[in-house]
């Protein structure tokens, strides 16, 4: 996994710092993401992971610092615009529409792809129909690709947690983003679930050479996946590197263990 | 038969007239989960604004409703600007104060613009008895047939858009989680000045079948009470829930009063559907097809 060609750089965070009042959340943050790379950012709970993510996707507006994303340099983002640039993401505690059915979660998804107006989707008729047809494939492709066609009808709260995570995914890969922000992906799944997840962000990494920031607690898992590892502690960045190199820094050692560490 | 037939229609159709009211609550409240104190007024305001295109300018009746679906346009758009951005993220009970406060400032520029006399509505809908029931001994109101066939419609266009349309789902979206919409790209701003727009065009509708009724007027907003019952029995979040609980309180109402009003010396109609709900909120709080409890208002 360690030799892969990565691409240019296509998201890079510069200083970031953010507060929320006296408490700081990020504290001046540098760090990169290619093309096609998966990259992951661990650290122990309250480290601002999850931060970290928000001011990607533009729910939280750093103090400091910048966001260059496919080149465009920002203070900050908005999350309309992270979206409609190709930012798609899931959230730790899954956040679906929960009385739409599975399809029609995925078909939000698609929501940027859709352009007919308000008219003739009153109507229901000509273009608009046309449209919805077309995404509806493109949809159901997403829908193949996850396993979960059994479920299609379903509304997606009665589902059991482990299909709702999938089904998430699924939404933000119906809009076929070029960076695609998972944040814990894999929490709360058991060990079965856990390998389905990991070969679906792989194969989709594969596949679809989309380019996947996640955060994740399962260190397996992180080393496994990851081309690079970021990692923070109380909202400092504590390393920044390959699985192995990260595996190593006493830092990270200290950090995890919290105890101070006697072997190099 | 024939006379329990007659009133059992008449409050049917009377039904549909609190429905069309219900059903721009419903709209806004699933969108947005506010519930909008101010739906009634709008529907007063619409009719007004449509009286008054037609009086002052000498506009044609079509030319007018256009007019009019124009103006609820931009009054969505305005309330979108002026109030709902500024308060996203709040309570609901603070957007619920603040449509109070909506309701005040359409009253008053209803009044402002078009003035406050009573005023004759008549865009052509037919009135008087329905020859062919008259026939056969059933006495039912044209305007009313034409009401609840005007609802009828209304209900499958609006059931095909919140289904099968991207800007319906992008609706339920909003209601659903403002997050999770945001995050895939949904424009909260845009999808309110939608859902205010369609409920000021539902709001015209029930402005001009009430208007019609009995001329368009101050207490014309008042119709809204009627609807919060309509509401609780259907659910706050069921476009075919605001029809259903009208035909039901309609007919409810209209049937007690006639067979049991004699034994209590009247007056079931004015309470009857308040008794319903009260009855519904002990036993059902959801309402027949609501999706889910409702925790506010």
């Amino acid at each position: 996994m360690s030799e892969r060609n990565l691409g240019e750089v296509i998201l890079a965070v510069d200083n970031i710092s953010l507060s929320f009042g006296v408490m700081k959340v990020l504290d001046d943050i540098s760090f990169d993401i290619r093309r096609g790379e998966i990259r992951s950012i661990i650290g122990p709970n309250g480290a601002g992971k999850s931060s970290m993510l928000n001011v990607i996707n533009g729910f939280y507006h750093p103090q400091q610092g910048s966001i260059t994303f496919k080149g465009e340099t920002r203070k900050q983002m908005a999350p309309h615009r992270a979206a409609s640039h190709g930012i798609a993401r899931t959230f730790q505690n899954i956040a679906l529409f929960k009385g739409m059915s599975t399809l029609d979660n995925i078909m939000t998804g698609r929501n940027l792809k859709m352009k007919t107006n308000l008219f003739w989707q009153a109507l229901h008729i000509g273009p608009a129909r046309a449209e919805e047809l077309e995404n509806r494939e493109a949809a159901e492709k997403v829908i193949d690709f996850l396993d979960i066609q059994a479920i299609r009808k379903k509304p997606v709260g009665k589902l059991p947690y482990g299909l709702q995570k999938r089904v998430e995914l699924g939404r933000a890969l119906a809009a076929e983003p070029d960076l695609l922000l998972l944040d814990e992906p894999m929490a709360g799944m058991n060990s079965e679930e856990k390998e389905d997840m990991c070969r679906f962000i792989l194969d989709v990494n594969s596949e679809f050479g989309t380019t996947i920031a996640l955060i994740e607690h399962d260190m397996g898992v992180v080393m496994d996946l990851s081309d690079r590892v970021l990692v923070l502690d109380y909202g400092k960045q504590l390393a920044d590197g390959e699985p192995d190199e990260v595996r190593a820094n006493q830092a990270v050692i200290d950090a995890y263990l919290g105890v101070p560490h006697e072997e190099g | 038969m024939l006379f329990f037939i007659e009133v059992a229609l008449s409050g049917l159709m009377a039904g549909v007239m609190y429905s069309l009211v219900a059903l721009g609550f419903v709209l806004i409240f699933k969108a947005s989960g506010i519930f909008n104190f101010a739906q009634g007024v709008m529907a007063l305001f619409a009719a007004l604004t449509l009286v008054g295109l037609m009086e002052k300018f000498g506009m044609p009746v079509w030319l007018a409703i256009i007019g009019t679906i124009a103006v609820m346009i931009a009054l969505a758009w305005l309330i979108e600007r002026l109030m709902l951005r500024h308060l996203v993220n709040q309570e609901p009970i603070i957007l619920f104060m603040a449509t109070i406060g909506l309701a005040y400032v359409l009253e008053g520029m209803g009044d402002i613009m078009w003035g406050s006399d009573v005023k004759v509505l008549d865009i052509g809908i037919p009135q008087g008895a329905w020859d062919w029931l008259w026939d056969q001994g059933i006495y039912i109101e044209k305007l009313e047939m034409f009401a609840a066939a005007t609802a009828a419609i209304m209900v499958i266009v609006l059931a095909i858009f919140f289904q099968k349309t991207r800007i319906g789902r992008a609706l339920r979206a909003v209601a659903d989680d403002h997050q999770a919409a945001l995050s895939v790209g949904i424009s909260l701003h845009t999808i309110w000045v939608v859902v205010w727009s369609v409920s000021g065009i539902v709001a015209l509708v029930a402005g001009i079948m009430w208007g019609s009724k009995s001329g368009v007027q101050f207490s014309l907003s008042l119709i809204a009470l009627k609807a919060l019952p309509v509401l609780i029995l259907g659910g706050f979040t069921s476009v075919p829930g605001a029809i259903i609980g009208g035909m039901i309180i309609g007919v409810g109402e209209k049937l007690a009063e006639v067979y049991f009003g004699p034994m209590v010396g009247g007056a079931i109609e004015n309470w009857f559907a308040y008794m319903l709900a009260l009855a519904f909120l002990l036993f059902r709080p959801q309402g027949l097809f609501g999706e889910k409890i409702i925790e506010r208002v």
